[in-house]
């Protein structure tokens, strides 16, 4: 059975504890950033960035709300990515816990197109096309810890373990919301395995917080590029 | 934190106001989380919209520095609404006792007010006029119905009655439909049977006012019936894992260890000075727990002097320092004292006042005025390097700087005390790294070379020589030693209620400590938690008490005598049976026999004493019972505080630095007594139009105090890379400013360089007609790094001036200008 992150964002406070979690588990690198005039930063993933809380200020009928939405890779079940790079030594999931893994491999793929198939924006690369992205700490996890993220996190907003409790979880979660926050729902439950609990409408956490329509799920473009991956391949060797 | 961290998860209504919990004491949110789980209300009250507002109910906007003016209107509304607890109010509260003909309040004073034309304080009340009136045993008189005109019930009706939702609204810029939900709301938990809480922090203290914006709250909390209930109680969120700790073993120079008074000038002898600290109670009803001060500061004295000390020599009493009578040698008094060469050394201990100061550029022109500083610290700081810091010239500077490197707190064993009182005890990680040292071994080395020099002698030389320094083993600072130290011995053999102990034994609890030299302990409040049974504080037990609160009497140990919430006694009825039947904190369950109580026994929390309840079953009153307040001299909880500096009921008075030109609430613009600096660093500009906008301090999640741990962390630099000053859309328009681009903030006093961060999260405040504009920078940066040196601090803009009870600087609320680069 996969395993799954349910991530409360109604309970988020947004320390950005997991964010640092994040880097110091993975031993990456900080970005040199400056005050763009948010507390939001860095900027963006990136490939020394696998998490970030985005922060976002909304206002309705005088009333305010300050959104937090710790982004990180959903962990598809199906995931586009991986059906997209047909390279096995490049982009896999992990049988047992349904982590969806990059590794160093992932050079010798056309990185753009990689990160076009994701519905959700997540995979970024290095400058020699290297591409990068959250784990799910699938060391970690396969030796019995909880991802990093998860371990630090004090509110109860980031949660990790199999589906059907994390799934049990976030529907008891999204009843209880509901009671005051009508809009609340989860997001793309049944096709990842990072569900997001959310109280306010997608678009107003972050741009990518559902799946992107027509990225989602296997199209008959990416049909077709698998078909022609042989071809293209042999290409970029001979280059 | 009267309550403590896991307490909060009992609460039915959480009001932070004056602290950002959620940023600044992220764990704590776990707690007021579990809370609002379990149907609790949040409300939060801040200048701007912050992490915390994002997860309240409801959240309302205020003005810096009119706190007292919000609460004020809180407390007319619970009085008007009779939504206070009239039981409590009338049994444990001082309302009922009638305050003597001599107190007034008069244009803005109370009676026996003094100018002090010389400073720093503005001026002085004469306490001695809001005495309350004794009967003919020299008990307070009292009338529990509450009607006498001048009960302090009445009293208080008669100060709040000003404090009309309008006035207050015009003070605060709240609107009046905010002020009504929220006291609506928060006065329900008068209710028997709930408890409201208040989690505070620097937002409140740090204002000419701070020590009555606290007052407030506490009547607040008296009159709903909250103080000693689960979930509810005056908490305050401590900004440092150890403060409490250090302040429980006299950080400040107004007290010594367990919070006894430092001796004065005119405590001319031991027995003097006991006479003069140690209050006196006529009522048979009140514990009077100060009685027992003799006990305490004895077995200090023979703590810190061991044999040396005995009666003959008053326990070497005349050995320790006296304060001037009147004086005040507060950080704000060393730092002004610096600045006009009044001090030639100084020791930055775990501090950088180059940038933690208020008036910070006072602070590092003070230091260049000094023959020495020693800095104590992890690593160097802008206090280490001010002579080379902007603006400095290190040629014309003679301070002589020495660097002594400490180790950081993981790599070191000891006990730090929470904000919730508890005392925890930590093993040693990882061995100090290189030539840093425990804090500990740095004091025990000074000590030891200071010793050694005046063994042969020196100006007042004994009480050094005489000095107790016992605590190495093998040659290195053995901080179990000092944990036993603080606790106590007997130093002889004795026989103590019916019980023998041993010279050199610990004592089990200060209920044991004596006045004649037999005991000893450096802190009479931490007796009890190094005994015979062990190391208390590093008790790690899992199991909760019979009342299932969260208690976890087994997990650490916490002042006093493992007490989790103080003021217990009030949480039950004069029968002894709790307000509140679910979340109760402690119960009596003594035998009962006709209609009276024969036995003791309270069951759940250590109980503020074990006495009887004031009543028995069949409503009939007892002898042999106390008030539960027993910290108190007449045993019930002061709605009227006579004892302190500035008045014995809280008033508005505006911050020394404010946007309007009138106090809607009395003539008075200022605290009367505010300590008020005056050297010539220390300008002041209220409704100045060089200086027109209101500006505040403030912490983030991501950074610690002046950033000297974090700064340097390159994950947290990365998210908060650079000061920012943090202002509306509006004030931005009126300015031109861009949103991320760097502009000027000063004040009076100093300016510095930061980047705009323009957000819905900050309003305009409209006070009446009057539009005020706030802004908001973190404190957390100076020039030393990061290394472009542009990022400075705060603490350049906010003025040396402060409360007149604690001194704290007011740099919640001052006035300064914010214009493009």
């Amino acid at each position: 059975m996969s395993k799954v992150f349910f991530i409360d964002t109604t309970r988020c406070t947004g320390c950005r504890g997991c964010q640092v979690a994040c880097k110091q588990w993975h031993d990456l690198p900080a970005e040199a950033t400056q005050n763009r005039g948010t507390f939001e930063n860095p900027p963006d993933l990136s490939f020394s960035t696998y998490k970030l809380v985005r922060m976002r200020e909304m206002e309705t009928n005088g009333k305010l709300k300050w959104l937090f939405f710790p982004e990180q890779c959903r962990h598809c079940i199906d995931p586009p990515c991986l059906e997209t790079a047909g390279d096995e030594e490049a982009i896999y999931q992990d049988e047992k816990t349904g982590a969806v893994i990059f590794t160093a491999n992932t050079k010798n793929l056309f990185a753009d197109e990689i990160i076009e198939s994701c519905p959700y924006n997540i995979p970024r690369k290095a400058a020699d096309g290297t591409l990068a992205k959250c784990d799910m700490c699938n060391d970690r996890v396969t030796n019995g810890l909880l991802p990093a993220c998860v371990q630090t996190c004090h509110t109860g907003s980031m949660n990790f373990g199999d589906r059907e409790q994390m799934t049990a979880l976030a529907e008891q979660r999204l009843a209880q919301v509901r009671k005051k926050q009508k809009n609340a729902s989860l997001v793309d439950a049944d096709s990842v395995n990072v569900i997001y609990l959310i109280a306010e409408a997608p678009f107003d956490y972050h741009e990518f917080v559902t799946a992107s329509a027509g990225a989602h799920g296997v199209t008959r473009h990416m049909a077709l590029r698998k078909m022609v991956r042989p071809f293209t391949r042999a290409l970029r060797q001979l280059a | 934190m009267t309550n403590h961290w896991i307490d909060i998860k009992n609460s039915d209504c959480i009001l932070i106001m004056g602290s950002n919990a959620a940023e600044n004491h992220p764990i704590s949110f776990k707690y007021v989380t579990e809370a609002m789980e379990k149907g609790a209300t949040l409300i939060n009250v801040d200048p701007r919209f912050t992490r915390t507002s994002s997860k309240a109910d409801i959240y309302a906007s205020l003005r810096s520095g009119s706190d007292i003016a919000f609460l004020g209107g809180m407390i007319k509304y619970i009085l008007d609404n009779k939504r206070y607890s009239e039981e409590y109010v009338a049994l444990y509260t001082n309302a009922p006792f009638i305050v003597g003909k001599k107190y007034g309040f008069k244009n803005g004073l109370f009676s026996g007010y003094e100018k002090m034309p010389e400073g720093p304080s503005l001026g002085k009340y004469d306490k001695s006029q809001w005495a309350f009136d004794m009967d003919k045993n020299g008990v307070p008189k009292m009338d529990r119905k509450l009607k006498h005109k001048r009960s302090v019930f009445q009293l208080l009706k008669k100060h709040y009655s000003r404090y009309d939702f309008k006035t207050v609204s015009m003070i605060t810029g709240t609107p009046e439909a905010d002020l009504k939900r929220i006291y609506d709301t928060y006065s329900a938990t008068g209710e028997r049977g709930k408890a409201g809480t208040i989690m505070y922090a620097m937002g409140w203290t740090q204002h000419t006012t701070g020590t009555q914006n606290i007052r407030t709250m506490a009547i607040i909390q008296l009159l709903l019936g909250n103080m000693g209930m689960a979930g509810g109680g005056v908490n305050a969120l401590r900004g440092e894992s150890n403060v409490q700790g250090s302040t429980d073993h006299c950080l400040l120079w107004h007290i010594w260890p367990g919070y006894l008074k430092t001796a004065r000038a005119s405590n001319t002898s031991l027995a003097a000075y006991n006479e003069k600290w140690t209050p006196v109670s006529k009522d048979p009803l009140s514990a009077n727990w100060w009685q027992n001060y003799p006990k305490y500061s004895v077995s200090m004295l023979k703590s810190f002097f061991g044999e040396k000390a005995n009666a003959a020599n008053e326990f070497g009493y005349q050995w320790l320092p006296k304060v001037d009578d009147g004086a005040v040698y507060s950080w704000f008094d060393i730092f002004d004292a610096m600045y006009k060469e009044k001090m030639k050394g100084f020791f930055a201990w775990g501090m950088n006042p180059a940038c933690s100061g208020a008036n910070a550029g006072k602070n590092r022109t003070a230091m260049g005025k000094l023959d020495w500083m020693v800095n104590v610290n992890l690593f160097d700081n802008e206090t280490g390097s001010f002579w080379k810091g902007p603006g400095m010239n290190p040629a014309s500077i003679k301070t002589e700087v020495f660097m002594l490197p400490a180790c950081v707190s993981v790599e070191k064993e000891g006990s730090i005390t929470n904000s919730g009182r508890w005392m925890q005890w930590r093993y040693q990680g990882p061995k100090p790294l290189g030539n840093s040292r425990p804090d500990g071994d740095i004091i025990l080395a000074l000590g030891e070379k200071i010793k050694e020099l005046y063994r042969d002698g020196g100006v007042f030389h004994e009480p050094i020589v005489n000095l107790k320094w016992d605590y190495e083993t093998g040659g290195a600072y053995d901080p179990h030693k000092v944990a036993k130290e603080i606790n106590g011995y007997f130093v002889k053999d004795v026989t103590i209620k019916g019980k023998n102990f041993k010279k050199g034994t610990l004592v089990p609890s200060f209920a044991f400590l004596q006045a004649d030299g037999s005991t000893s302990s450096g802190n009479w409040l931490y007796c009890n938690s190094y005994t015979e049974k062990g190391n208390m504080a590093a008790r790690r037990g899992q199991k909760d008490a019979v009342n299932n609160i969260g208690l976890y009497p087994e997990f650490a140990w916490c002042w006093p005598v493992n007490r989790r919430i103080i003021y217990n006694r009030a949480s039950v009825d004069a029968k002894g049976v709790p307000w509140d039947r679910k979340d109760w904190v402690v119960y009596f369950k003594g035998e009962e026999k006709d209609g009276k109580y024969v036995s003791r026994k309270w069951l759940g929390d250590v109980p503020d004493g074990g006495w009887y309840p004031l009543q028995n079953p069949d409503g009939s009153w007892r002898d042999d019972a106390k008030h539960p307040f027993i910290m108190r001299k007449h045993g019930h909880a002061q709605i009227f505080g006579p004892g302190r500096a500035d008045g014995p009921f809280p008033e508005h008075y505006e911050p020394l630095e404010c946007p309007v030109e009138k106090n809607y609430l009395n003539p008075q613009m200022v605290n009367p007594t505010a300590a008020v600096y005056s050297s010539d660093a220390d300008a002041h500009a209220t409704c100045d139009p060089r200086f027109p906008y209101v500006g505040t301090t403030y912490r983030v999640s991501e950074h610690w105090q002046t950033g000297l741990m974090t700064r340097t962390q390159s994950w947290l630099m990365e998210m908060q890379p650079q000061v920012f000053v943090e202002m509306s859309e509006e004030l931005a328009r009126l300015k031109g400013i861009q949103n991320g681009e760097r502009v000027n903030v000063s004040s009076a006093r100093g300016q510095l360089e930061c980047s705009a961060i323009v957000t819905k999260r900050f309003k305009p405040f409209k006070m009446g007609d009057l539009v005020v504009h706030q802004v908001g920078i973190p404190w957390h940066y100076g020039w030393r790094w990061p290394s472009t040196g542009k990022e400075e601090s705060a603490n350049l803009l906010t003025p040396a001036a402060g409360d007149p009870n604690t001194r704290i600087p007011e740099t919640k609320a001052f006035m300064v200008n914010v214009t493009k680069l």
